[in-house]
């Protein structure tokens, strides 16, 4: 089976967001990156799903030089080959198109992607990529069986759970909770160093969407913060009746 | 500019999020012509509609489409779309939605903005804002193609009825689909049956680790109940085992912004603000007035939660009665 993992690196969830000079940025400056989290589920369940049906495991990513860090611990994760698509990742469809270029070469099986890129949060690519492709996806997966060509998943949706059942090629987003990713281990981390990662440049696809600015959201106003007794209690029911308007 | 609004339906009956979206597309200005357009919709829905002020509609007709297939959706869609001459699509950024978005967009080869809070059409000019950094920055995007596509984050554009509701104009449309087109269709659903979910919910009280125990939650149950809303929960009680995982709301669980949100006993980490910052109001209680929560806060009470709670929900429920 031959598995292709789309992974992405993002800000730390910790980090504090400064806009850049230019207005459409964030100041990378003292910014930690991470693996964005979701990716982990991603990778792990490519890597379970090769030990189980063989075949072997692609990690790639659309970004910066920055990013063979992450392709490093997709490695040590024991990942087979690492691909870095040298671009801009700002624009969605860009990287779809980058990603479904890529499957069709390593004739991918699967492509697996987290539910989300905790930078931008456009839940986008994977419906994208599968649509390219021409092929079925299902989003938010938080349990997968995959049984010869057949898959059965089940996704999170509001208030409940949907099956769904499809079958190979197939793309497929994972939602927390697919599995326990992996600590990759310290010899492992060594191996990752020094094996290749293979450069591509991007695909010629012409951005749709651009950005026009980026700003903070606005700050609130001061909350109306009181103490705990009786009348502070009736205070906030009627500010939530009355201003608010909410209950 | 001609907008087609996408009216989703879940069990026969239209979600909120397709009266947001037909509200959102009537905001662009009389001057563009709005078109709902449904899946084997029923006379009831476009009635319903019709108060939100749908005045033309085109009910899309046919069988693969009465199980969700995104793939099928995405493509009845845009056959209309094109049919229509459509120049921008909205749908809600429910879960189908976002998976039906992206797919549509390629089909049209539109410039597609996900989730978006706030949304500018002019001329033939779409812009749309959508938080980005878990809610802690917002970008603003602009689509460079001829054709668009748009999905709404439910809860933040307020459907509003109109005055006068006319009878819509509606016609059919007979898509051509294939079982092929029906990629991974949905087998079964389940759904946890009495209880509202924090998604949809137009309140939400959330509990945290000031709870102390899962055996302490009823404190948060029995507000929820007394305002109608869901019960919702941080990271660290969901990891503890307190609480499910779909009642997580946060950066690795849902992203909410109801009208109200009740935070008890929640510090308010950035990964926690990082789903509910959108909220209308937010009010906090918690003992720690130096805790995080209440700098986001529109409301707070500094004390003990399981003082506080009683009394609030003994408060309120004798206020909404009278
Ligand atoms: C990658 C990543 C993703 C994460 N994703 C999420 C997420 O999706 N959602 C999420 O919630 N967290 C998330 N977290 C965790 C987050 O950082 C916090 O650890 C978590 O939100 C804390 O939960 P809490 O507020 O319940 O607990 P605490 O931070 O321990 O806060 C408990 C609060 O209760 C108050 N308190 C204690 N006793 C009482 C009392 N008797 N009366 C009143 N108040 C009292 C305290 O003053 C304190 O403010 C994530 C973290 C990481 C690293």
């Amino acid at each position: 089976m031959n598995i292709l993992v789309g992974i992405s690196q993002v800000p730390d969830t910790a980090t504090k967001i400064v806009i850049s000079a230019d207005g459409k940025s964030i100041d990378t400056k003292g910014v930690k990156f991470i693996l964005n989290p979701y990716d982990e589920f991603a990778i792990e369940e490519g890597l379970r799903l090769r030990e189980k049906h063989g075949g072997s495991v692609t990690v790639v990513s659309i970004g910066a030089d920055t990013a063979k860090e992450i392709l490093r611990t997709g490695l040590a994760m024991g990942a087979d080959k690492a691909v870095l698509v040298k671009g801009d990742a700002v624009d969605s469809f860009i990287v779809a198109d980058n990603l479904s270029a890529i499957a069709k070469d390593i004739s991918a099986d699967i492509v697996i992607l987290g539910r989300q890129s905790i930078d931008f949060d456009s839940f986008q690519v994977a419906p994208m990529v599968a649509e390219i492709l021409g092929w079925p996806s299902v989003t938010f997966v938080s349990s997968l069986n995959v049984d010869g060509s057949a898959i059965s998943a089940e996704r999170d949706i509001e208030g409940g759970k949907e099956s769904v059942t499809t079958s190979l090629p197939c793309v497929l987003s994972a939602q927390k909770g697919l599995n326990d990713p992996r600590y990759p281990k310290l010899p492992d981390i060594m191996k990752a160093k020094s094996k290749p990662i293979e450069e591509r440049a991007s695909s010629s696809a012409a951005p749709r969407v651009s950005v026009q600015s980026m700003e903070l959201p606005a700050a609130k106003g001061k909350g109306k913060i009181f103490g705990d007794s009786d009348q502070d209690i009736a205070e906030v029911v009627r500010l939530l009746r009355e201003e608010a308007k909410v209950i | 500019m001609t907008i087609i609004a996408f009216l989703e339906a879940q069990d026969n009956k239209l979600k909120k999020t397709a009266f947001e979206t037909l509200t959102a597309a009537r905001g662009a200005g009389s001057e563009h012509k709005v078109i709902g357009v449904l899946l084997n919709g029923t006379p009831e829905q476009m009635q319903e509609a019709a108060e939100y002020g749908l005045t033309e509609c085109v009910n899309v007709t046919h069988d693969i489409l009465n199980i969700f297939s995104p793939a099928a959706v995405a493509s009845a869609l845009a056959q209309v779309a094109e049919s229509e001459n459509a120049d921008l699509v909205l749908l809600a950024a429910t879960i189908h939605g976002k998976e039906v978005g992206p797919r549509l967009a390629v089909r049209l080869q539109a410039g597609y903005i996900p989730d978006a809070v706030a949304l500018a059409i002019s001329g033939s000019d779409v812009s749309a804002t959508h938080p980005v950094y878990a809610g802690k920055a917002r970008v603003s995007l602009k689509i460079e193609t001829a054709k668009k596509v748009v999905s709404l984050r439910p809860n933040v554009f307020t459907a509003k009825k109109v005055d006068a509701p006319a009878s819509p104009v509606a016609r059919s449309f007979a898509p051509s689909l294939g079982t092929g087109d029906a990629k991974a269709p949905v087998s079964s659903v389940s759904r946890n049956t009495g209880k509202l979910d924090v998604a949809e919910a137009e309140i939400i009280v959330s509990g945290g680790r000031g709870l102390k125990g899962p055996e302490h939650f009823y404190l948060v149950e029995e507000l929820a109940s007394t305002l109608g809303a869901a019960v919702g929960a941080s990271r660290a009680v969901v990891d503890a085992g307190w609480r499910p995982h779909s009642e997580q709301v946060g950066q690795t669980g849902k992203t909410v912004s109801p009208n109200l949100y009740v935070a008890c006993g929640i510090s308010g980490a950035v990964q926690h603000l990082a789903g509910m910052s959108s909220s209308r109001y937010i009010l906090a209680v918690n003992k720690d007035k130096d805790a995080p929560i209440f700098q986001t806060a529109d409301y707070g009470l500094v004390g003990d939660v399981f003082e506080i709670l009683p009394k609030l929900t003994k408060k309120i429920s004798e206020t909404v009665q009278h």
